[in-house]
């Protein structure tokens, strides 16, 4: 998810610059409450294991590999502001002094991995784990979940600034001089990679971490556990946790089967109205009034922006093709992991009546 | 034969300590590039950079990535090291990215129409997109191989870029090769013991655990770091000494790389 230099135009590169810089002054504000000299190494330090961990070669069900990104653990452990510094560092540390990713990039990279993943990781986390003891199989999943969608959210936000770069940056000619590729394209592009192996990886890392740290060093997981100090401490050394991550596995499976549901709710989602809906919607609230044919001239337009590249593929009772390919793709995602885990029962099960 | 986890992650290692190593050989040699201040290297490339996400015509990306390879040559980076480390590497990624562009473009077609014909808007954006980040990876690839870390961090500072974040990537660069060689040694004591290929389940949990023991390990470094910091008198005041020093042909060369950016910029519009 590395962007290099040269996909996204300079103005991009600035905006993004700009965002970054905004999430780097608050982390290290609210970091400074702290004391300084104590943050630095540490920052300093998760940064560089964070950079080790990215070059760790996960082994994924299905015979393949990733690499994590290792935002979810930093988010765990630091919380999300030194999450963010953290993995700036190490981001920077990869353009500057090894040449992997772009420069004028480097704020879109931090923006996207650092400062949305960390966001997304730490909020999740905390959500699913909210009120969880300190050695509770839910930290576990709850890593593992915040992890998967973490990596996710962070792609879908590059694949947005790929998918934006044609229709705000091309030639007389209409030749793109970026990213070639729009939103129809871009988002579904990305997102297959990181729905099944970046986000797994992801997942693995995270959840498999705090396992570990459940049992190997619970006090790691205080800072962010929303627990009492002294309790969670305490709590820490009461049991050992499991070792077997195939919830994990199960859980990231049924919520992927299950993200098809929301659409069979009758009627369009809030906001997400067609320039046709929308005018009937303006027609029916205004009803007092003579009946608008118009919609604005804006969404008009922009709503040719959207256009499914495979439309074959959307099941017919999405409205929007181009989401529903994506929900496709993580329902296919789903049925895959569960039949590699199904298949991976039967042949435990097959082995043990051999033997 | 597929690697396990143990042997992937150990080449990985192996392969960031190559490649650090082959930056510090390369910032040695006596080259154009080796012999002008890290702060005209820095922001005379980062100008570079800029020129080349801004150019809007072929030609000109082109020609800048011909300088590019002058650059290197004189510079004493060898044009097949680039060639391995960069260009074929950037080829292989963005060139599969672009690829598809030439048939979903719209545009002039150049070819018979068909379910997929070839665009000249998708050519153009291909060729413009490939050679655009060949060549901004190649001047940020010379940045890197021809200057000493400690170099970049300090003009940075020159740059006026916060000493918190200098000091904190300069820190962790330290510490990379620390954990790096703490991780390989787990690494390797493992496989040491290690018969035959385990269960895909079982390295992950071996990557977890390895990955926690680091972190531990980690964590419990940087409260020393931070004692030892502490019983040296650091409070958070970071002092850094500056001992560059600008010559006529470090400001020659700075109006060069300017000159050169900004002529690059005009012409590519």
């Amino acid at each position: 998810m590395h962007i290099p230099d040269g996909y996204l135009s300079p103005s991009t590169c600035a905006v993004l610059y700009a965002g970054a810089a905004g999430g780097w002054y608050a982390a290290l504000k609210r970091l400074k409450r702290e004391l300084l000299s104590r943050v630095i190494p540490l920052i300093s330090v998760f940064a560089a294991f964070s950079f080790v961990v990215m070059m760790f070669n996960l082994p994924l069900p299905g015979g393949t590999t990733g690499h994590a990104l290792g935002v979810t653990i930093a988010a765990i452990v630091l919380g999300p502001s030194g999450a963010i510094l953290a993995l700036s560092i190490a981001i920077a540390i990869q353009a500057l002094f090894f040449g992997d990713g772009g420069i004028s990039t480097l704020g879109a990279n931090c923006f996207n991995m650092a400062i949305v993943g960390s966001l997304v990781a730490y909020a999740l986390y905390r959500m699913i784990a909210a009120g969880a003891a300190l050695t509770s199989r839910r930290r576990v999943i709850a890593a593992g979940v915040a992890g998967y969608l973490a990596v996710n959210a962070a792609a879908l936000v590059a694949a947005i600034e790929f998918g934006l770069q044609p229709v705000l940056f091309h030639d007389a000619a209409g030749a793109p001089l970026y990213a070639p590729y729009r939103l129809g394209v871009a988002i579904p592009a990305m997102m297959l990679g990181h729905l099944t192996f970046a986000g797994l990886a992801e997942a693995a890392i995270s959840a498999g971490l705090v396992a570990y740290l459940q049992v190997g060093d619970p006090k790691l997981l205080c800072r962010t556990s929303g627990l009492p100090r002294g309790a969670a401490i305490e709590a820490a050394e009461l049991r050992p946790a499991a070792t077997s991550l195939r919830r994990l596995w199960l859980a990231v499976a049924a919520l992927m089967l299950f993200t098809p549901v929301g659409i069979l709710a009758a009627g369009t989602a809030w906001g997400e109205w067609s320039p046709a809906q929308l005018a009937h919607a303006i027609s029916l609230a205004a009803s007092a009034r003579p009946p608008v044919q118009a919609v604005p001239a804006g969404l008009q337009r922009l709503s040719t922006l959207w256009t499914a590249p495979f439309p074959a593929y959307a099941p017919a009772f999405v409205r929007s093709r181009s989401f529903g390919y994506l929900l496709s793709a993580m329902f296919g995602t789903g049925i895959l992991l569960s039949l590699s885990l199904m298949a991976q029962r039967l042949v435990k099960r097959w082995r043990g009546a051999t033997a | 034969m597929r690697r396990g986890f143990l042997q992937s992650t150990a080449v990985s290692f192996a392969r960031a300590i190559a490649r650090a190593m082959l930056s510090e050989q390369t910032a040695q040699r006596r080259g154009l590039l080796q012999a002008l201040d890290p702060r005209v290297r820095v922001v005379g490339l980062f100008s570079l950079v800029l020129a080349v996400t801004l150019a809007r015509k072929i030609v000109v990306v082109a020609a800048l990535f011909a300088a590019a390879a002058a650059l290197a040559l004189l510079s004493k980076v060898s044009l097949s090291t680039l060639a391995k480390r960069v260009w074929l590497v950037v080829l292989a990624f963005t060139g599969v990215i672009a690829l598809p562009a030439i048939f979903l473009t719209p545009g002039h077609p150049i070819t018979p129409s068909g379910p997929a014909s070839i665009t000249a808007q998708g050519v153009h954006a291909a060729v413009l997109l490939i050679l655009r980040v060949e060549t901004a990876v190649t001047f940020t690839t010379l940045l890197v191989l021809c200057t000493p870390w400690t170099h970049v961090l300090k003009a940075l500072r020159a740059l006026r870029l916060p000493r918190e974040a200098t000091t904190m990537l300069a820190m962790t660069y330290r510490y990379i090769f620390l954990l790096v060689e703490t991780a390989t040694q787990m690494v390797d004591a493992r496989r040491s013991r290690t018969v035959g290929v385990l269960p895909p389940a079982e390295q992950r949990r071996m990557a977890a655990r390895t990955a926690g023991v680091l972190l531990s390990k980690s964590m419990a470094m940087s409260n020393d770091v931070y004692l030892a910091m502490h019983s040296r008198g650091f409070g958070g005041e970071i002092q850094i000494l500056s001992d560059f020093r600008m010559t006529m042909r470090d400001y020659a060369g700075l109006v060069v790389f300017l000159f050169a950016g900004a002529l690059a910029i005009w012409m590519g519009r």
